[in-house]
């Protein structure tokens, strides 16, 4: 009786398991589970703390792990770490790691690797470009150690074993925690970069810690991980092996997509809504934490006279109507703008803004008026000039709105490109009237929007400067919940109107029906190789 | 002839020196630098950047360490956007992508061309002579950018026969595309020249002299008149070769063949100062090598010329 049980246990469990174990979330696997995506350009560098590019960033994220990730939501989730604690005063973060984690030489990942890789990012013989980034999340002394000022040393990240990860910020913001989630905070193995040298991230000599190993390198065409028995979490990785293609032109990846080459591609501008209707389960479209606007040069003495008053800037706003170049030119479920900072961003709720409401009539009306108001009319035109960097897209945006103020205000607008470098350049130097920009958030939280607008900032290329607005950011920084301040300071910038903000983003491609685990909601696009899989059709 | 050989090759040492400095001088003074971002680096950090990759230093102290770099190393110094890559492994990564297309897309181009231009020229004005005109500038009316993707709609979309970009280490279904696009660009004008080249050979004395002897035509085409029409088209396939296997910007975007062609507008794009000399150079070099072939080429074809 005992033996017939066994036996029918085994037997059944024998039975079971092959259909066990190619289950995931309830659904049968697929037997093919490979991927295949495109880049639009070659990785510029494989090192987590020489990165500055998003795709690059994606390819990391697969071969490297940092101390959280994030799931489909935004919310942090372990991944090289297991668990913080943060002190009462907010200052001081205690990581505790997994001591599951490990190298791909075997060596299990320490805090003394989470340190190295910190301190080199604000090292300045590294000269990374994205050393600020540590400067943003305010850990202690990051701005003098990348100044040269300090030893990386000194830098307030601290190994205080080697499953303990000390933190210690210079003011307590709320955010620390989800800012750990960027490449440039990925640990780094100090052995073999003291080794190799600039050649460490050679796929020969390469060592990594994530859910995939680089198995496949070859320069400008493709890169290939392939998943890595000895992650922590290997039992729940299916998708295998991932290739990142590098396509430079987005209809022909198109093309191969639609030939099935190829499993996931960006869809070319415009393209959107004949893709959506062709191939409804298979064409994506979501928001993406970017804003597309014009700057104002409201520097004293430079850009153009007419635009330093805020019944002109105010008016040329109002007039534009945004629906028409969400709705007619972008054509991929881009919203309209009012603020600067997108409403996707974590825990940022949009405050009321009064044109946001208004019908684009009301809106002209308010603007024609305000335009008079300043002195110009049909006897007195506005002649102004934008500047924007060379593309289609942005052409047709700027006629669009061109002609807007034309009809609507007598407003004589003359657009002019200039190559992306050049165009900078210019702003930069402040040599500009308006000129079209674009951000994207550095991290999910409201202040890597409205940052860029203090009278400090580094990026502030129209000089615009509220002492108000300052102080409000400034505080931000220490207050338990900043959502009042940033509220404060959207209504600030709509009142004064240095930007005309104009859309939102949205990230469109096209994605094979099979596989899930990419989120549809996440405006940093924080997905990660490991959460996908193909399920059986 | 040696001697010939000798001087010439020496006379490009001063002709590369100058290409260096002129291209140096003028791509510092393009506005913005390859640092020059979206993000703005902060100070602190553009100070880093410039000391890291000695963008602070005086212009002339850069040219000498670039120069003493190639010299003495033969180092052409690292990409200042692709960090992991030096300017020697982009090079030595692209070209021979860009060499193998473009060398197979220029033996198509010059078999045809040359063919369609002799037998244009052979029955001039007559349907062949039109047709076989007519259908290299056909094809090359069609710029490769619109051809591309023509190619790419119909032999992987449609037919399904050809994969859509990639190189695979050079796999023939890989190049075929790419071929075709960089060929069809170069077949009109090397038909054309080979056309009123021979045209002209086919009315010289030479010619009449030997009709008038009464050989066949096919044997005064081929023994007396064929080589004399080469030297015009000789002329002009030495700065052809040379574009064609330094390749196209757009056929390496439609293909994503990582060749060199498209570093050529990217590094400039991107203030890329180091791989931007370097692609120029490898440009130039090949130009003044190519262009020295050629010379020694006409010598054999020509025996009038002596050097």
């Amino acid at each position: 009786m005992k033996k017939q049980l066994l036996l029918t246990t085994v037997l059944g469990l024998a039975l079971a398991a092959p259909v066990l174990a190619e289950t995931k979330n309830g659904k049968e696997l697929a037997d093919n589970q490979a991927f295949s995506l495109t880049m639009i350009d070659s990785i510029k560098s494989f090192d987590p703390q020489l990165i500055s590019s998003v795709e690059d960033a994606d390819v990391a994220r697969s071969i490297f792990e940092g101390l959280m990730d994030t799931d489909q939501d935004g919310n942090l989730i372990p991944a090289g770490a297991l668990s913080f604690t943060v002190s009462d005063d907010k200052l001081v973060y205690t990581f505790k790691l997994n001591p599951a984690s490990k190298w791909s030489n075997g060596r299990m990942v320490t805090a003394s690797d989470y340190v190295f890789g910190w301190q080199r990012l604000v090292d300045p013989a590294l000269a990374s470009e994205y050393a600020y980034y540590m400067e943003l999340a305010q850990v202690k002394n990051a701005a003098k150690v990348t100044a040269g000022e300090m030893p990386a040393a000194d830098l307030g990240v601290k190994a205080i074993d080697d499953l303990t990860l000390e933190v210690t910020l210079d003011n307590p913001i709320p955010y620390f925690a989800k800012m750990v989630v960027n490449t440039s905070m990925f640990p780094a193995p100090k052995e073999v970069i003291e080794k190799f040298g600039d050649v460490w991230t050679k796929q020969e000599n390469i060592v990594t810690n994530g859910a995939y190993r680089l198995t496949q390198v070859v320069d400008g065409e493709k890169y290939v991980v392939e998943k890595d028995p000895n992650y922590w979490d290997a039992k729940d990785v299916v998708m295998s092996p991932v290739t990142y293609l590098v396509v430079n032109d987005d209809d022909a990846g198109l093309q191969r997509y639609l030939a099935g080459e190829i499993d996931r591609v960006p869809i070319p501008s415009g393209k959107y809504p004949d893709m959506l209707a062709q191939y409804p389960t298979e064409a994506h479209s979501y928001p993406s934490a970017c804003t597309y606007a014009y700057i104002i040069n409201v520097a004293t003495g430079k850009g153009s006279e007419a635009l330093h008053d805020v019944r002109v800037r105010k008016a040329l706003s109002l007039a534009v109507d945004r629906n028409v170049i969400t709705d007619k030119l972008l054509k991929s479920g881009q919203t309209p703008a009012y603020s600067w900072t997108p409403p996707t961003i974590n825990g940022y709720s949009m405050p009321g803004i009064d044109y946001a409401d208004m019908t684009q009539d009301q809106r002209n009306e308010a603007a024609r008026k305000l335009l008079a108001d300043a002195g110009f009319g049909p006897d007195k035109p506005l002649q102004i000039t934008l500047n924007y960097n060379t593309s289609e897209g942005h052409k047709q945006i700027a006629v669009a709105v061109q002609q807007m103020w034309k009809q609507t205000l007598g407003v004589e607008l003359t657009p002019n490109n200039y190559e992306w470098k050049v165009h900078t350049d210019k702003m930069i130097a402040g040599d500009f009237e308006m000129a079209r920009y674009a951000w994207c958030a550095d991290y999910n939280e409201a202040s890597t929007f409205l940052d860029l607008w203090t009278s400090y900032s580094t990026n502030n290329d129209g000089k615009y400067s509220n002492s108000e607005y300052d102080k409000l950011l400034k505080d931000a920084k220490t207050m338990a919940d900043p959502s009042a301040n940033y509220t404060a300071a959207e209504q600030i910038l709509a009142t004064d109107m240095p930007i005309i903000p104009i859309y939102d983003y949205t990230t469109s491609r096209m994605l094979k029906a099979d596989v899930i685990g990419f989120s549809d909601h996440d405006p940093m696009n924080n997905w990660y190789a490991k959460d996908l899989y193909r399920v059986k059709q | 002839m040696f001697s010939y050989i000798l001087k010439r090759t020496l006379g490009a040492i001063p002709t590369l020196l100058a290409l260096i400095i002129i291209s140096f001088l003028l791509m510092h003074a393009a506005p913005g630098g390859p640092f020059t971002l979206d993000k703005h680096p902060p100070p602190e950090v553009m100070a880093n950047l410039n000391a890291k990759y000695g963008l602070d230093q005086p212009l002339l102290v850069q040219l000498w360490r670039y120069l003493t770099g190639i010299i003495f190393h033969f180092d052409f110094g690292p990409s200042f956007v692709y960090k992991d890559r030096t300017v020697n492994e982009i090079i030595a990564q692209g070209f021979p992508v860009t060499l193998a297309y473009g060398g197979w897309a220029f033996v198509f181009a010059v078999t045809i061309g040359v063919s369609l231009g002799i037998v244009a020229a052979i029955f001039q004005n007559t349907w062949l002579d039109y047709l076989s005109i007519g259908t290299t500038i056909g094809a090359s009316v069609l710029p490769n950018f619109v051809l591309g993707p023509i190619l790419i709609l119909v032999f992987t979309r449609w037919l399904g026969w050809l994969p859509g970009g990639g190189w695979e280490g050079g796999d023939w279904r890989h190049m075929a595309m790419p071929i075709i696009a960089m060929a069809t660009a170069y077949m009109a004008s090397i038909a054309r020249i080979t056309r009123s080249s021979m045209l002209e050979v086919l009315t010289s004395n030479h010619i009449r002299t030997a009709r008038a002897k009464g050989l066949p035509s096919w044997k005064v085409i081929t023994r007396h008149a064929l080589k004399p029409a080469l030297i015009p088209v000789l002329s002009y396939l030495g700065p052809v070769f040379v574009a064609m296997i330094t390749g196209s910007v757009v056929v390496d975007m439609l293909f994503s063949t990582a060749g060199i062609g498209k570093f050529f507008v990217d590094s400039a794009l991107n203030r890329d100062y180091a791989v931007m000399m370097g692609v120029t150079l490898l440009a130039g070099f090949l130009t003044i090598f190519f262009n020295l072939l050629v010379d020694v080429a006409y010598a054999w074809i020509d025996p009038k010329i002596r050097y």
